[in-house]
């Protein structure tokens, strides 16, 4: 057997599903751009969260990146650490994530989910064991905060040789002469992180997107999500302006808390009222109209 | 595997000893981890660095720590015809009252010379804390220190230390409120501020560079040990006993021995209330290989891969991992690991405190628990070095509310 050579092309070795290229695809022929939308798996329960799940595209999510939650969230703000934490209490497992997204996919062929969350969960699952069932319950894509391009050979590589794609996060602390490592392997989209710092802290107004998105642009064909920051259907729509797509996450997840009764279960009202903020912010990205 | 050329050799490029080590970190940090790295190698090959940590090390922090004979422990400890003799390594002397500002002064210095105008640090019992706030105001840089909530409850001693130092301590409530919750908002406060701050991690973990350069920067124990064992006794010594938590004392020490065949090497970690109990911070006896704060290494983890907390009397020792370079040793045979509980600790601690008028810190009462049980059975001219890495000051308050003393 000959040593296996280096692999960058985009794609891989196994056709991906193709949802997220095609989803682009669509965005783009509508003249608009898309909203990503952030919720932590099993937050504040299964059930619950199943069912926020299900109703997101009807709602008008165009992606959903469904957190896999992990106890030491290095990279995230305290909405989303709090998140995490229910949904640990609550006693989410990995296995039943990839469940979550089985039964999702029964109902809905076309809307790209992407797991995000920490490489530990997975590396403790077996990336060769995980890819394969992620990719069999339905599973587009992986953001994984703390993998970087120099630990590719861990999940990146072993992601794309499975068809699931492995989607980057470029910063703006990643210059043009680190751009292209960055990009190398990425696909799907690039997730661009308009602020330095973690999620939810600070606002991304008055971050110049638009220069920063035109400058991912001069190094890549994929798509560029803008996140980190964006909490308004306003900021969506503005930030969907410049880029292919918005991800909104700290706010719909603080929407989950702020309909939690005194012992964290969920009120009634929870996932009508999550599924309608999700409602404002689509119709921010398609510019207010109805 | 065959032996080795050498156990000194690590890390690789890409910061890896065998499979541990690594950088995973979020992408905005990678091109300042990056930068870390290049000018630390700049350093390294730079006299006039060396020449700075020596001068500050010799009338700042007060080295080279003399090496003692404990001339009492080891009569207690000998019976009959055995009985190691038994010497400690002092680094209890330390300004600061442990071997956490070898580092410390070793990364400000390197702080500076990057022009960075803000430092952070994580801190468990608060020596690292400490030592961190104690470079700062040496050389006149903003400090801020993460310190669980728990751990600022049980250290109030060096909470004040800090403060009087001008170190802004900032309680963290998050997880389990500890020292692997305080390296998570450290490395949260980083990614917001890349720019102007540095963070000085107080362990051998990390991604990488920090696990070799904080290993490099305490390293300063183990090198002077050797000449001072040879010039008491005119030959290397037979083992060599550190404590470890993240394990930075025991690397210092351990380090500049390791390809000594014939150096016996044991590093012993918390077992708090005995590994099989499920309280404990014993990552090597007790875990498995995961990936946290920036590198692969042995963790406590559960069955799903999320991080468990650790449980220590000692809140130096009180942490989930350990660093990757330890994994390494422990998985190729080089160094053996062991565990002492907290009880056993806290024996350790008294006897030391009455059999040498030296009162240690809870962490290396760690390694004399262990020494305890190993010393009776070896011969009379076995040489054994233990690192007294710090000074007990700061346990008065926990060792006598586990002895039910009020104070």
């Amino acid at each position: 057997m000959s040593v296996p050579a280096p692999r960058t092309a985009v794609g891989g070795t196994a056709p991906d599903s193709g949802r997220i290229r095609e989803r682009f695809q669509a965005l783009k022929e509508a003249g608009r751009g898309g909203l990503v939308t952030f919720l932590t798996a099993g937050d504040p329960d299964r059930e619950t969260s199943s069912r926020i799940l299900r109703g997101l595209p009807a709602a008008g999510a165009d992606l959903i990146e469904l957190g896999m939650p992990f106890t030491d969230p290095m990279a995230d703000g305290p909405a989303i650490q709090a998140s995490s934490q229910r949904a640990l209490k609550a006693g989410i497992k990995l296995a039943e994530i990839l469940d979550m997204v089985r039964a999702f996919r029964d109902g809905e062929a076309d809307t790209p989910v992407i797991l995000m969350g920490y490489y530990n969960p997975i590396y403790n699952y077996g990336v060769e064991r995980f890819l394969a069932d992620a990719k069999g319950a339905g599973v587009d894509g992986l953001i994984v905060v703390d993998l970087p391009p120099e630990e590719d050979r861990e999940l990146c590589l072993p992601a794309l040789a499975a068809g699931v794609n492995f989607i980057r996060l470029a910063t703006p602390t990643t210059d043009d002469a680190r751009l292209p490592k960055v990009l190398a392997n990425t696909s799907g989209f690039v997730y661009y992180v308009s602020i330095m710092g973690i999620t939810g802290t600070r606002s991304a107004a008055g971050v110049d997107v638009r220069s920063a998105v035109e400058r991912l642009k001069r190094h890549t064909d994929l798509p560029i999500a803008v996140g980190f920051g964006i909490k308004t259907p306003d900021q969506a729509a503005e930030v969907a302006a410049v880029a292919d797509a918005a991800v909104v996450g700290s706010a719909l997840v603080e929407q989950v808390k702020s309909h939690l009764d005194a012992d964290g279960r969920a009120k009634p009202e929870l996932v009508e009222t999550v599924l309608k903020s999700v409602g404002a912010l689509a119709e921010g990205v398609r510019g207010g109209s109805t | 595997m065959d032996s080795l050329n050498t156990y000194r050799g690590g890390p690789d490029e890409q910061g890896h000893f065998g499979v541990f080590g690594g950088r995973f970190v979020a992408e905005t940090l990678m091109p300042l981890i990056l930068e870390v790295e290049r000018a630390y190698e700049a350093a390294k090959a730079d006299p006039a660095f060396q020449q700075d940590f020596d001068r500050y090390a010799k009338h700042y922090i007060g080295r080279p720590s003399p090496l003692y004979f404990a001339s009492r422990l080891t009569e207690h400890f000998a019976k009959g015809d055995t009985g190691a003799k038994l010497y400690f390594k002092r680094d209890e002397l330390n300004h600061t009252g442990a071997h956490k500002i070898n580092n410390c002064l070793g990364q400000i210095l390197l702080a500076k010379r990057m022009g960075k105008t803000r430092i952070i640090a994580e801190t468990g019992a608060g020596q690292h804390g400490v030592a961190t706030a104690t470079v700062c105001a040496l050389f006149d840089l903003p400090c801020i220190v993460y310190m669980g909530e728990v751990d600022i409850e049980r250290q109030a001693p060096n909470v004040f230390r800090m403060k009087l130092l001008g170190a802004e301590v900032r309680p963290v409530s998050s997880g389990s409120r500890t020292l692997k919750d305080a390296m998570n908002e450290a490395l949260r406060d980083w990614v917001a501020n890349v720019e102007s701050t540095f963070y000085i991690i107080g362990t051998v973990a990390g991604p990488h560079p920090y696990p070799a350069m904080v290993r490099d920067f305490q390293s300063v124990i183990g090198r002077e040990t050797r000449e001072q064992i040879l010039e008491a006794e005119g030959r290397l010594p037979d083992s060599l006993v550190a404590c470890i938590g993240g394990g930075s004392n025991a690397l210092g020490l351990f380090h500049p021995f390791l390809d000594e065949q014939d150096v016996r090497i044991i590093g012993v970690e918390a077992a708090g209330h005995g590994v099989e109990t499920g309280a404990h911070a014993a990552s090597l006896t007790g875990g498995r290989p995961g990936v946290l704060h920036g590198n692969r290494t042995y963790l406590l983890q559960d069955d799903d891969g999320q991080i468990l907390e650790a449980h220590s009397i000692s809140a130096g020792l009180d942490y989930p991992g350990i660093g990757p370079e330890h994994s390494w040793l422990h998985d190729v045979g080089r160094v053996e690991y062991v565990s002492a509980t907290d009880a056993e600790a806290l024996e350790a601690f008294q006897l030391c405190s009455r059999m040498e008028g030296i009162i240690p810190a809870l962490e290396p009462s760690h390694a004399l628990a262990h020494v305890s049980r190993i010393a009776p059975e070896l011969p009379k001219d076995h040489i054994m070095v233990m690192n007294m890495c710090g000074r007990g000051d700061k346990d008065v308050f926990t060792v006598a509310d586990a002895l039910g003393v009020t104070l």
